[in-house]
C-alpha cells in the first residue's frame, strides 16, 4: 500500500484578525513580520489519518508531497517526523500564483510518476484560499474516486473506507482504489513527533521535482479563475457596551435595550 | 453557442430545497439569458415540475441516484450541462454542491468559484466574489473558460418569489461507473428550532470552561424561541455535537439575533455568523475580536451575566 498525502504550506493563519493584512496591488497576504510559514492545518490531520493506516499493519509506505517554494521542505519534514517514509517536494517559479486546476494538475502529474500510489489523502481545504477543491481534481485527473470530508479512513481489500463528517449526517463510504479522501478536523489532531523522530526525518529522503522533470509546460499551468482583486472587508459595526453597577443590572439593561431595538 | 444560466435544484426528502430558490433570484438577477435547471436523483421526476421560476427543468431521475454519490451526481450533472449548454451553473454551498462541483467543472473543462456570497456581470462574464483566508479576506474572481460555475452560499440570496415552473425534460445518463458506494447514512437528530432556520442563536465557545456548563447557553436559547450553536474549539473538544458547530468548517447561520457567549471571534467563526442581523456580545475580555462586530455588548463574566439575563428576558418578553 502506497499513499501519498498532499501537504500545503501556508501563511500561518492563528494570528489575530488584527494583524491580517492584504497588499492589494500585489493581490497578495502579508505574513505579519517575524511570523513564519505553517503546514496548513487540514493536511496535517491528512498526515495523521495516514499514520493511522500505517499504524494498523501491513506493508504500508507514506510519501509526503508538496507544492511551493523551497519553504515547503519545512512542512514535507513535518510529515517525515510524524512517521512518512519519504518526500517529494515540486519547486518552480513557473508555479508561482497558479490556480487551483493548475495546483492539482502538477500534483495528478507528480503522483502519477510516483506510479504505484494507491490512495492519496489531502485536508479538505487549504486555510489559505478555502476552496476545497484539490483533492477533488486530483481525484478526477488520476481517474480515481473522491471521498470528501473524512473523520475515518482505513484500507482493506483494495477498498478505502470512510467515515465522512457533514454538518446534519455521518455517512459511511467505501470507494475503490486508487482514490483521494480528503480529511476534516474531526479525524482528530496530528500526533506530535518527539525528538528522535524529528532527527530522523531530516535523514529521511526528499526528492525535489520541477515542472520539467514532470513535463508541465508554462501553456497547461495557464489560470481558468483570475484572481481580479483581494481586499480586507470593512466592518462598520459600532459595539454599544451595555453598563451596569452589577452583573444583574447589566443584564437587565441588556433585556432592556434588545426589547427597544425590536430584537424581542 | 453556451447562453442562459442554469442551476442545480436539489431535491431533499421529496421536495425542492428552500435553498434552490435562493439559486432562482441569484441567476435571474445576473440577467444572463434564460434560466434553466437540473433535478437529479431517483423518484425526482415530480418535484422536477415544481422548480419555480425557471423556463425548463432537466431531470436525471434513476434508481442508481437513490443516494447521493460524487460519481453518480456528477455524471449526471455532466450530461445536463452537455444538452442544456449554458454559459454559466449555479450550486448551492450545500453537501452535494461543494462535493460535485470541483468535480463537475474538471469534466465540462472549466474552473468554479467556491463559496460565493456576490455575484456580478461585467463585460457580459461572471465575476464573483468570495470570503478566503478564514474569512479575513474577500477575493474576487474572474473565469477564461466557459461555463463559469459557482456555489453560492445558502442565505446570500433573497429567496425568488414563486413563478411558475418550466418544462420537465428528461435526460438519460449511463451511471454504469459509480466506484463509491455509500454503506449507512446516520441523520443527526435535530431538536428543537434547526440551527440555520433558527430566528435567535445562542453559541458558546471555548470560554465556557467544559461541557456542563452549556446549561445556561441552552436556558438562555430556550428563553427565546432559538437554536444552541458553538464554536469549532468546543466541537472538537467533544463538548458539544459537530452539528452544532457555527464557523468556516461548520454551519453558516444568519438569524435576526446572534448571541455569542465567551467566545472570542477568530475569523474562522466570524465566517459562519457574520451574516447575522445584529450579533450580542458577552465576552471577559474587553478587547476580544467578537466585540467588533457587535451591536450590543457586555464585558464580563457568563456565569453572573447569563442567569440574570435569561430572567430578564422573559421578563421583558412577558410585558409584550
Amino acid at each position: 500500500m502506497h499513499i501519498v498525502v498532499c501537504v500545503k504550506q501556508v501563511p500561518d493563519w492563528d494570528i489575530p484578525p488584527s494583524s491580517f493584512k492584504v497588499d492589494e496591488g500585489a493581490k497578495k497576504v502579508v505574513p505579519p513580520p517575524g511570523v513564519a510559514p505553517v503546514t496548513s492545518q487540514f493536511d496535517a490531520i491528512a498526515a495523521e489519518a495516514a499514520m493511522k493506516i500505517k499504524d494498523a499493519g501491513g506493508d504500508t509506505k507514506v510519501t509526503i508531497m508538496s507544492m511551493g517554494p523551497a519553504t515547503a521542505r519545512e512542512t514535507i519534514k513535518q510529515g517525515l517526523a510524524m512517521g512518512g517514509d519519504e518526500g517529494v517536494l515540486i519547486s518552480d517559479d513557473a508555479f508561482n500564483d497558479i490556480d487551483s486546476t493548475a495546483a492539482a494538475l502538477v500534483l495528478a502529474t507528480a503522483i502519477k510518476k510516483l506510479g504505484d500510489v494507491d490512495l492519496v489523502l489531502t485536508g479538505r481545504q487549504a486555510v489559505d484560499w478555502d476552496t476545497g477543491v484539490t483533492g477533488t481534481l486530483i481525484a478526477e485527473m488520476i481517474g480515481g474516486p473522491v471521498v470528501t470530508f473524512a473523520k475515518a479512513v482505513s484500507v482493506a481489500d483494495g477498498k478505502v473506507t470512510v467515515e465522512r463528517v457533514l454538518p446534519d449526517a455521518t455517512e459511511k463510504v467505501e470507494a475503490t482504489l486508487p482514490a483521494v479522501v480528503t480529511v476534516s478536523n474531526e479525524l482528530g489532531e496530528p500526533r506530535y513527533p518527539k525528538l528522535p523522530q524529528i532527527m530522523a526525518a531530516g535523514k529521511k529522503q526528499v526528492t525535489t521535482w520541477t515542472a520539467a522533470d514532470l513535463g508541465i509546460d508554462a501553456a497547461a499551468l495557464a489560470p481558468k479563475l483570475t484572481l481580479e482583486q483581494l481586499f480586507v472587508p470593512v466592518v462598520d459595526t459600532k459595539v454599544e457596551i451595555i453598563e451596569g453597577e452589577t452583573p444583574e443590572e447589566q443584564a437587565a439593561n441588556l433585556a432592556k435595550r434588545m426589547k427597544e431595538a425590536k430584537l424581542i | 453557442m453556451a447562453n442562459g444560466v442554469l442551476i442545480l435544484a436539489e431535491v431533499v426528502d421529496g421536495a425542492v430545497s428552500p435553498v434552490t430558490a435562493e439559486l432562482v433570484a441569484a441567476a435571474t438577477g445576473l440577467g444572463a439569458g434564460p434560466v434553466s435547471a437540473m433535478v437529479i436523483g431517483s423518484g425526482v421526476e415530480g418535484a422536477a415540475a415544481n422548480v419555480a421560476g425557471v423556463e425548463k427543468t432537466y431531470v436525471v431521475d434513476d434508481a442508481a441516484l437513490a443516494q447521493y454519490t460524487t460519481d453518480g451526481y456528477t455524471t449526471a450533472a455532466q450530461a445536463v450541462a452537455a444538452k442544456a449548454d449554458p454559459a454559466i451553473i449555479l450550486l448551492a454551498q450545500s453537501d452535494a454542491g461543494r462535493d460535485l462541483g470541483p468535480a463537475l467543472a474538471y469534466r465540462l473543462n472549466t474552473a468554479i468559484a467556491m463559496d460565493t456570497i456576490g455575484l456580478e456581470m461585467k463585460d457580459g462574464k461572471l465575476h464573483t466574489t468570495r470570503p478566503t483566508y478564514g474569512g479575513n479576506a474577500r477575493a474576487v474572481n474572474g473565469f477564461t473558460s466557459e461555463p463559469a460555475i459557482a456555489t453560492v452560499r445558502p442565505k446570500t440570496f433573497e429567496p425568488a418569489a414563486g413563478g411558475s415552473a418550466g418544462a420537465v425534460e428528461k435526460v438519460d445518463v449511463d451511471l454504469s461507473g459509480i466506484r463509491t458506494k455509500v454503506l449507512s447514512r446516520d441523520v443527526a437528530a435535530a431538536e428543537g428550532v434547526r440551527l440555520e432556520d433558527a430566528n435567535f442563536v445562542v453559541s458558546g465557545g471555548r470560554g465556557m470552561g467544559g461541557p456542563e456548563n452549556f446549561d445556561v447557553i441552552e436556558q438562555l436559547a430556550g428563553a427565546l424561541g432559538g437554536a444552541v450553536g458553538c464554536s469549532r474549539a468546543v466541537a472538537d473538544l467533544g463538548w458539544r455535537p459537530v452539528a452544532e458547530q457555527v464557523g468556516l468548517t461548520g454551519k453558516v447561520v444568519s438569524p435576526n439575533v446572534y448571541i455569542a457567549v465567551a467566545i472570542s471571534g477568530a475569523s474562522q467563526h466570524m465566517a459562519g455568523c457574520s451574516g447575522s442581523k445584529n450579533i450580542i456580545a458577552i465576552n471577559k475580555d474587553a478587547d476580544a475580536n467578537i466585540f467588533k462586530s457587535a451591536r450590543f455588548g457586555i464585558v464580563g463574566d457568563y456565569k453572573t451575566i447569563l442567569p440574570p439575563l435569561i430572567e430578564a428576558i422573559k421578563k421583558e418578553k412577558a410585558a409584550g
